[in-house]
Formats: C-alpha cells, sequence, structure tokens
C-alpha cells in the first residue's frame, strides 16, 4: 500500500495558510467543524492536500485519519488540483450505456492517472461525472467548455483530442 | 420500570436499556458483529435485528433504548424474518470477504464464522459478484492488516480512536470502495501507531493479525549451536488459560512455565525478576529526583506502547519518563550479560525469547539503546497468542501437565512484581520498597496500596510518607493517559509519581492476549476478571511482596551490579528516548 501521493508539489501560500487558520479559529467551539473548514480549505487552495489535511489535523486537535476519512467520502472534496484542461467523462446512465466507461478507462492509461486525480505536468486532470444533459450525445466528455460527443472509445480518437491542448 | 415480552416471556427491563441488553438479562443472545459496549455503538452491522410491535421494519436491537412508551410491547429476537435477515446479511458479507477458513489464524475463534455456523449459512457464494482486492499492510513489526478479511465493522477504529485518543485508522472512502486504513492510505509503519494490538483484540475476523514469529523461535529451538532462554511477562499467567478452557481470571502459571521447559528451551525465567529489579531501579530513581529537584512527575516506562505515544505525541514529557528499561529488556539485559557469564556461555550464541501479552513488544525488542551485551537485549517477541500456537503444534496437553517452578536465578519474582501485570501494579510495587525506605526500612512499613487498584482510567491518591504528602496518579489506555497528561501540564494536578500503561486495564489487557469473543467481552471485565488471578498470586502463593526482598535481586546486585543506580546498573538497565514525528 502506497502512499497516495499528489503528482504537483505543493504551492501553497503563507496568505493562503493564514486565511485557513483564521476559518479555524471562527469555528473553534463549534463541534461539527471539521466539513465547514475543509470546504473552506478547499475554496482556498482549490483542493485538499495531504500538506492542508495536516494543518487542520493540528490546528484542530483532530486525527489526521478522520480529516482524510471525511475527505475521500465526499465526493465534492478533491485530494489534487484541478488541470489546466479539465477533462470529464460523463459515466451517468445513457452514457455508460453507451460505453462511456471505456472512454473513462482508456483515458486513464492514455494519462496514466486514475479518476480525481492530475498528470504530473499540471496539464491535464480527470474526473468522471454525471449526466451533463447532452445524452443525444452519447458518450459525452468534456475538457474544460468543450463537449466531445458518439465517442468510440478508440484510443486515437482520444490521443486526437488530448492533441489539441497544448 | 417498563414492561415488554420479548418472545413471548414477559420481562420487565429499566428504562433506557437497550433491546439487546434487556435480552441479554433475560437469558437470550442475541448476535451481534459490529457492537462493542461503550465503544463502538454505532448499529451498522445489522446482525443484531430484532422485530418489534409497532416498528415499520427490523430494529437494530444495539441501538434501541427501551422507553416507557414501549411498554406492553411485543419483541421477537428470533423469529423466521429476523433469522432471515441476519443469514442475508452474512451471505452479503461473504461475498466480498476472502475465505481461506482453513488455515486463517482466527478460524475457530472468528466471530464472523461462528455466527454463519450458528444461523446457518450454507452457500458461501449465495451472492457472487465483484470484490475487492487490497493488499496487505506488512509495513509495521508488530502485525499486519488484511482488508480481505474486513467486514468494516469498525471496531478496530473505535479502538484505536476512542480507547486510545489515537486514531490512525480510519474508514476511507466511501460504499463498496469504503475501506480501513490510515491517511492518505500511508502504510501503518509510517503513522503514529504505538503498536499497542488493541485493534487486533478487538477485530472479529482475521484481518487484523499480529505478525507470527513463531517460526523463528522453532528456528532457534532446533538449532544445536544456540542456547534459547525464555521469559514470560506477569499478564500471561492470567490469560493463556482462557485458550485451555479455563475461566478467565485462573492462574495457570506452574502449567506455563512446564509448556516452555517442554517445547525445549534451555532455560525458562520469570519477567517478574526484570520487573522487580525495574522497581529497585525505579525507586531509587525517584527518590534521586525528589532530593535533586530532578524532574517531577516521574513517569514510568514499562509499557512499550505508552513510551512510543510519549515520543510521538507527548515530547514534552520525556524528560519526565524513568530512564528504567522495562523489565522485558531488563531480564533480557541480565541474562546475556550476567547469566551468560556465570554459565560460561557466549552471550553470541544466546536466543533470548519473550512471551508477552503484547504486541508492542515486538516493536521494543528493536529500539535504539537496548543491547546491554552488545547484542540486542532481546531477539524473538512472542504473544501470549502465538504462544498457545506452539503449545497446540507441539501436541502438550496443556491442561494435563504437571505444575513446574520457573529455573533460577531469575525464576522467584515477588508478589510486588506480578502485580505489574495490572494497572496500578507497578505503582503499588514502587510504593511498597519506596515507602519501606522512607519509613526508615520498616518492616511493618503497608504494603497494600488499594487506592491505586481497580479498572477505573484515572486514579489519583495521597499518602502520607514520614510526615510527607505523596500525591501518585495512575492511567490506563492511552486516551485516560492524555486526559491526565492534560491536567498535569495545566497545573491542575501536582504530583510526584505516574504510572501509565498503553492498555485498558494494563497489561492483563494487553493486545497480544487471547481473543475474547465480543458477546463474551461485552458482558464481562477482561480487565478485572483477569488481575484478580495476579493479586490471587500477589497475596496468597508468593513469600516475598517487595522487590528489594527477592533473594534472586539482592544476589545480582552483589554479584554483578553493585548499588541501585550504580554505573554498572546505568550500563546494563538503562535507556534514552527520542522524540519522533507524527508521521512519515
Amino acid at each position: 500500500m502506497a502512499q497516495k501521493k499528489c503528482a504537483v508539489p505543493f504551492a501553497g501560500t503563507a496568505e493562503q495558510e493564514q486565511e485557513l487558520m483564521a476559518v479555524i479559529e471562527e469555528h473553534r467551539d463549534d463541534p461539527g467543524a471539521l466539513m465547514p473548514v475543509l470546504q473552506k480549505a478547499q475554496d482556498i487552495y482549490g483542493y485538499l492536500p495531504i500538506e492542508v489535511q495536516e494543518m487542520i489535523s493540528q490546528k484542530m486537535g483532530i486525527p489526521m485519519e478522520k480529516v482524510y476519512g471525511v475527505s475521500t467520502f465526499y465526493s465534492q472534496f478533491s485530494l489534487n488540483p484541478k488541470g489546466k484542461y479539465k477533462i470529464s467523462v460523463c459515466l451517468g446512465t445513457a452514457c455508460y450505456v453507451k460505453g462511456s466507461g471505456v472512454v473513462f478507462d482508456k483515458l486513464q492509461s492514455i494519462l496514466g492517472i486514475g479518476g480525481g486525480e492530475i498528470t504530473s505536468d499540471g496539464k491535464f486532470s480527470l474526473d468522471d461525472c454525471r449526466c451533463i444533459g447532452a445524452c443525444g450525445l452519447a458518450p459525452v466528455m468534456t475538457v474544460n467548455d468543450d463537449v466531445y460527443g458518439k465517442l468510440t472509445g478508440n484510443e486515437q480518437e482520444l490521443r486526437d483530442i488530448l492533441a489539441k491542448y497544448e | 420500570m417498563v414492561n415488554i415480552k420479548i418472545n413471548g416471556i414477559d420481562c420487565s427491563v429499566e428504562e433506557g436499556t437497550t433491546i439487546l441488553e434487556a435480552a441479554r438479562k433475560n437469558g437470550i443472545r442475541i448476535p451481534t458483529l459490529c457492537w462493542l459496549k461503550g465503544i463502538n455503538e454505532i448499529g451498522a452491522c445489522r446482525i443484531c435485528v430484532v422485530e418489534m410491535t409497532g416498528a415499520r421494519s427490523l430494529v437494530a436491537s444495539c441501538m434501541y433504548p427501551i422507553s416507557k412508551f414501549d411498554e406492553g410491547k411485543s419483541i421477537f429476537t428470533n423469529s423466521p424474518a429476523v433469522l432471515e435477515s441476519r443469514k442475508m446479511t452474512l451471505e452479503l458479507l461473504l461475498s466480498n470477504h476472502k475465505k481461506d477458513c482453513l488455515y486463517c489464524s482466527r478460524s475457530g475463534n472468528c466471530e464472523l464464522q461462528t455466527l454463519c455456523r450458528e444461523l446457518g449459512v450454507e452457500y458461501e457464494s449465495a451472492y457472487d459478484g465483484v470484490k475487492n482486492e487490497y493488499e496487505i499492510d506488512y509495513s509495521a513489526v508488530h502485525m499486519y492488516r488484511d482488508n480481505n478479511k474486513c467486514i468494516n465493522c469498525r471496531r478496530c477504529v473505535a479502538a484505536c480512536t476512542n480507547v486510545q485518543g489515537i486514531g490512525v485508522i480510519g474508514a476511507n472512502y466511501r460504499g463498496f470502495k469504503s475501506t480501513i486504513g490510515s491517511p492518505f492510505d500511508m502504510d501503518l509503519a509510517d503513522t503514529s501507531c504505538v503498536s499497542c494490538g488493541q485493534c487486533i483484540a478487538v477485530c472479529p475476523t482475521g484481518a487484523l493479525n499480529e505478525k507470527d514469529d513463531t517460526d523463528k523461535v522453532w528456528k532457534a529451538i532446533n538449532d544445536p549451536e544456540k542456547v534459547v532462554v525464555v521469559q514470560t511477562a506477569p499478564a500471561v499467567r492470567a490469560s493463556i488459560g482462557e485458550a485451555f478452557g479455563y475461566p478467565m481470571g485462573t492462574n495457570v502459571e506452574g502449567k506455563l512455565a512446564a509448556s516452555l521447559h517442554r517445547l525445549g528451551f534451555n532455560a525458562v525465567f520469570d519477567t517478574n525478576f526484570g520487573a522487580d529489579l525495574t522497581i529497585v531501579e525505579e525507586a531509587n530513581e525517584l527518590i534521586e529526583r525528589v532530593q535533586n529537584g530532578g524532574v517531577l512527575p516521574m513517569i514510568t516506562s514499562c509499557s512499550p506502547g505508552w513510551v512510543r505515544y510519549c515520543e510521538a505525541y507527548y515530547p514534552e514529557f520525556l524528560p519526565n519518563l524513568s530512564s528504567c528499561k522495562s523489565p522485558q529488556q531488563m531480564t533480557g539485559a541480565i541474562i546475556k550479560t550476567y547469566w551468560a557469564k556465570k554459565m560460561g556461555v557466549d552471550p553470541k550464541n544466546i536466543v533470548s525469547v519473550s512471551v508477552m501479552p503484547c504486541t508492542a513488544k515486538k516493536f521494543e525488542i528493536g529500539r535504539e539503546d537496548q543491547s546491554a551485551s552488545g547484542y540486542p537485549d532481546l531477539d524473538i517477541s512472542i504473544t501470549t497468542r502465538e504462544l498457545v500456537k506452539m503449545i497446540n503444534k507441539a501436541g502438550l496437553c496443556f491442561r494435563e501437565l504437571p505444575d513446574e517452578e520457573f529455573d533460577n536465578p531469575m525464576g522467584n519474582g515477588t508478589g510486588a512484581a506480578v502485580i505489574f501485570g495490572a494497572t496500578g501494579g507497578v505503582m503499588e510495587a514502587a510504593l511498597r520498597t519506596a515507602v519501606w525506605r522512607l519509613t526508615g526500612e520498616n518492616p511493618d512499613a503497608p504494603l497494600e496500596f488499594k487506592e491505586v487498584r481497580g479498572v477505573e482510567g484515572v486514579k489519583i491518591a495521597t499518602y502520607n510518607v514520614a510526615g510527607k504528602d505523596i500525591t501518585v496518579a495512575v492511567a490506563s489506555g492511552l486516551a485516560n493517559a492524555k486526559e491526565l497528561l492534560e491536567k498535569v501540564k495545566s497545573g491542575e494536578l501536582e504530583c510526584t509519581f505516574i504510572e501509565i500503561m498503553a492498555c485498558p486495564g494494563g497489561c492483563v489487557n494487553g493486545g497480544g492476549q487471547v481473543i475474547v469473543p465480543a458477546d463474551v467481552r461485552n458482558f464481562t471485565d477482561i480487565r478485572a476478571e483477569r488481575a484478580k488471578a495476579l493479586y490471587h498470586i500477589d497475596s496468597e502463593v508468593r513469600t516475598y511482596r517487595r522487590s528489594h526482598e527477592s533473594p534472586d535481586i539482592k544476589e545480582v546486585y552483589e554479584n554483578f551490579l553493585g548499588e541501585p543506580g550504580s554505573h554498572k546498573a546505568h550500563e546494563v538497565l538503562h535507556t534514552s528516548y527520542k522524540a519522533s514525528n507524527l508521521h512519515k
């Protein structure tokens, strides 16, 4: 079991840390504070890397594992930053029966990352999402605001799409 | 009182009692998997469901407090619907379970297996489907985690988080992917796990186990070049009998010594020797600290789980830790120095083994600054459970063995030593010697200090010794230790001497002891029952009840160590500590 390491180095600033500490301070006497603190922390940093979770754990006196448990339970929390190009593959019912699972798997192997992760150059991040309302085009993926539909799951097709984002 | 019917029988139960406890009081056992009384009350496993009139669906009996609104209701704990539901729950658990029951370490005392048998699960593959496959985490020196056998009951998490206040394990991810692990899926060895093994002790299946070191022991025993020496801790004799059908709390030290002789060890010693030595050295250290303005309160260092906890979580208390090695390490150090010389054996050829109620001892033997002879003070540490395996493998009929003595010169521990196995025991043993010394070596000085006995998490007592009030404190279980340390830190409590044991109740309830299934654990206080055996040995069996009176101890000071606290004693019996990071 190897430790889950973020491919991109942490680049938090002193201002961000100060902001986070202020949020924790605000919730000092609130027994259910972990969730709102994690939400604010994600607003501040964009994601919740080990460095941020450690700060939260220490400042709040909550075991790090508990912080990690909560952050992996809710899909709204991300342990990785989003890439310059954010890829989302729809795994909603219509897309899924049309083969978006294959598209998602292929993208994982092409990019060498899993769902929710980011490539080490910070360029692409990969997520699955639920219905984006383009079922007529199923299976569908988006790269930032660009929508690609009627995908075949062909590897070259996906490589061609990625090549547009340099 | 509320009047209800359980399975058609009229019962009158106190308001607030759970259905599960009410049933048990009336002779009905409702099976459980996740419920640990006062520790893990989460109603997650759904094994304890019952039917209740007026309820829309089956009710989790462990979480349902009977109230006055339940007056006159009927509860059915074994109706067809209930039994069918339990069976289906088990079949679903089995659909994602590694079923290597033939050779699983917990086969025979696995709670999942027992329930499957009791509830008539016939098809282990009733719900075949996708299975999770997990890599086994072998990283820690003392244990491994096989999540392929985990049923997500969270008992280990509760032990780690609620009992020990540590929380290096917890539930990660969600739904079918949810699994017990460490933050950021770190290896356990990279966390601040203190190796106490309380998680193993509460695991209902074979998901958590100590690392089995018995092969190393067999190999040493069968090596004609090696002199294999074994020592066994006080608490082992209070628990190992349970594995051979004795009631909990039976002292089986005679048969324990006999079985160790028959396994082929060249010498069978008692860790009580090291416990007595610890008291003599520790009492001396305490008096020195008091007289010379040293750091107070002094805190005991016998429990390696506690020492590790202090290093990682409370490094500011490291100067308070007694520099004495633990009794295991002291016995080990004397075996490879004094005894080796006396017997004319090269310490290089000695394999020193310990049988401990503890998994943290496996970690302790690898600590730095624990090799008085130039070789490690201890080579192999096995748990009570591993010794049971060895006894069974060797075909020894434990109950039929004669009662034998431990070997000399490290076989005659005092009553003060044997109570080390229960919380408050080290404190009481230290007080026996310290009070005797401070009252002018008065032979009539008090022997029993009952205020520090018992299973309460934190005990504080003040004794007037030779006109001076001395306050002492005792904590067992690390969440309790934390509470006590915070009081000392804030200045709320001023005291001179503190005993801390990592496991609740002390070593009798150590993470290496015989596993007690939840349906016994929830209704019996293991800590108190096993401690009775030790206090019985102390008051009824032993000739000497103060550590410094032990002839073995006198001999080793006369012939080898000189005075307590001497240069030689420091070289052989003392150690040092260093602060560590919370995780890698």
